[in-house]
């Protein structure tokens, strides 16, 4: 190590709702907290989000996911929260007296020694591959939803949704506010992923939403011309006949997310394999610290779910590294469980059971690997 | 162009409440309290982790309980017909309906997040679950005020039968000719 290299108590990579929840918790309790983020604002996906979000109204729910992101940041601010922006991570070094955090940043390679690892590195966009599928005008829904609601930029005029999770449905609904015309939504599975209510408010617009059909090919020279669907049997495979075109200019995406997971395993972290959680997991216990003692992962890098319960597992992931830093107020146990009561709330019902079971599963792995 | 619907009914089938699923939601209050005065509607189906509508009602007539993802109940002796629930709702799930407005119409208030908002007074096409237009409905308020951040409440007058039809503006009908 290098002598002077920048120090922190808790560096924190990735700067969305689970790394801004981590790092007002840790700094909240007394830590010197630097978040490094990639991108050039913070708040991860939550600026993007100006739809009101769903959740417990004591935790903000019913405001707009943007709002949250504003706010969290005015929180990380009042704490004396450092932010790095435009900083990709590329290094983990096991060190004494903590993890050493590679990064670039204009141009150059810099380095911080971290008392304790917050991975909140979020998720990224499934890919689906179909003939034409490289077009420009196929973007991932993900995508076209930073184009209208941060950039300002209508992607195409007719638009083919594939995906009825709630990144489908609210996206397909925010590209019809942003005046976009949704010609249809597809969903290959023979029911829609996502909550009822966003697919109403498409319906109510005149959205048609189609489950048991997947897209087939994009058609056009330059850019996407016109896009060949088909209905599916019971088994996924093409019914005959069913077949036919729709005259549209934009293909979005919206088949699910994959935990962002690289710095985990460079960490030397072990993963599970939990596909309802998006595929391979870091294993982490009850304070979110993974298998590397002092470093802990939140949010979607733990098996994609929503802002809601990326918040919570941020906020136990900052208040366990504060404790284990010797900083924690005596309230440290009352508040993590607070945190799981809360949790587990949101993970009930037909949408969040699975989910629920798929982190006792998690965590029951943490059990066995500290066996 | 036109896309045909699959067949099977149902909210998650179709992304609408079916007939059923209204009869049976619990935040759909009875036929004899639609005689009294306006009233909130809540067409909440799924059993989906959100409360808000519960803290929006200051008379207590909204209950969720716990767990969060238990459906809203609306007492409908307690709802007064505020409509103050409605732009809390992220699911846009609320309406606010008076059937007696006049011997022949009711009013119908819903969340509307397009711009442009429909001038006052002016007549509008209005649709159902689906989309697809029913009557024409003449637009007595739209409001927007800070609370409701962004999310306008529009009120149209519309024939009476359609009381439990209409629950949008058209918008089907603004990409004709734009095709």
């Amino acid at each position: 190590m290098e002598r002077g290299m920048k120090k922190a108590q808790v560096v924190i990579v990735g700067g969305g709702p689970a790394g801004l929840c981590a790092a007002i918790e840790a700094a909240g309790a007394g830590a010197r907290v630097v978040i490094i983020d990639e991108n050039n604002s913070p708040g991860g996906q939550l600026f993007k989000q100006i739809h009101k979000f769903f959740g417990s109204f004591e935790h903000k729910a019913g405001m707009r996911g943007c709002t949250i992101g504003a706010r969290l940041l005015e929180e990380t601010k009042s704490l004396g929260v450092e932010v790095i922006l435009n900083a990709p991570v590329y290094g983990l070094f096991k060190h004494e007296g903590g993890m050493v955090v590679s990064y670039a940043q204009d141009g150059r390679e810099k380095a911080i020694l971290g008392e304790k690892l917050i991975l909140a590195t979020g998720a990224g966009e499934n890919a689906l591959a179909f003939p034409g599928g490289t077009l420009p005008g196929v973007m991932g829904a993900g995508c076209a939803q930073t184009m209208i609601n941060v950039n300002r930029v209508l992607p195409g005029k007719r638009i083919v949704m594939v995906g009825s999770g709630n990144v489908g449905l609210i996206v397909a609904y925010q590209l019809l506010q942003a005046g976009a015309r949704v010609l249809a939504l597809i969903e290959a599975a023979p029911y829609i992923g996502g909550y009822g209510v966003h697919a109403s408010k498409i319906r109510r617009a005149g959205t048609p939403i189609l489950v048991g059909h997947t897209i087939t090919r994009a058609i056009g020279k330059a850019q996407v011309e016109s896009v060949e669907i088909t209905g599916l049997d019971e088994n996924f495979q093409a019914l005959a006949g069913t077949a036919r075109v729709l005259e549209a200019d934009t293909v979005c995406v919206a088949v699910g997310l994959s935990p962002l997971t690289e710095l985990a395993w460079m960490a030397g972290c072990d993963f599970t394999w939990i596909p309802q959680l998006g595929g391979h997991i870091p294993i982490h216990n009850e304070n979110m610290e993974t298998t590397i003692a002092g470093v802990y992962a939140a949010g979607d890098i733990t098996g994609s779910e929503e802002a809601s319960t990326a918040m919570e597992e941020g906020r136990l992931a900052g208040i366990a590294a504060a404790e284990a830093l010797g900083l924690a107020a005596g309230r440290t146990k009352e508040m993590k469980l607070e945190i799981w009561a809360r949790m587990n709330a949101l993970r009930t019902g037909p949408f969040g059971q699975r989910r629920f079971e798929a982190k006792t599963q998690l965590l029951g792995s943490a059990r066995k690997a500290a066996q | 162009m036109s896309v045909p619907e699959t067949a099977k009914d149902g909210i998650k089938f179709t992304g609408i409440a079916s007939r059923e699923e209204l009869a049976a939601c619990p935040g759909i209050t009875t036929g004899e309290r639609f005689e009294k005065g306006p009233v909130a509607v809540i067409e909440c189906v799924q059993e989906i982790p959100c409360n808000p509508c519960e803290h929006a009602c200051s008379s207590g007539a909204i209950v969720v309980g716990q767990p969060i993802t238990r459906l809203p109940v609306l007492d409908g002796a307690k709802c007064i017909g505020c409509g103050a629930c409605l732009a809390f709702c992220p699911g846009l799930a609320i309406f606010l309906v008076h059937k007696n407005y006049t011997d022949t119409s009711s009013l119908v208030e819903f969340p509307y997040e397009y711009l442009p908002l429909p001038a006052e007074g002016s007549l509008v096409p209005c649709g159902g679950r689906d989309g697809d237009f029913i009557a024409e409905g003449k637009v007595v308020k739209v409001k927007q005020t800070r609370q409701n951040d962004g999310t306008a409440l529009i009120v149209v007058e519309i024939p009476k039968e359609y009381f439990m039809d209409i629950r949008t503006i058209c918008r089907k009908e603004t990409y004709h000719g734009q095709g």
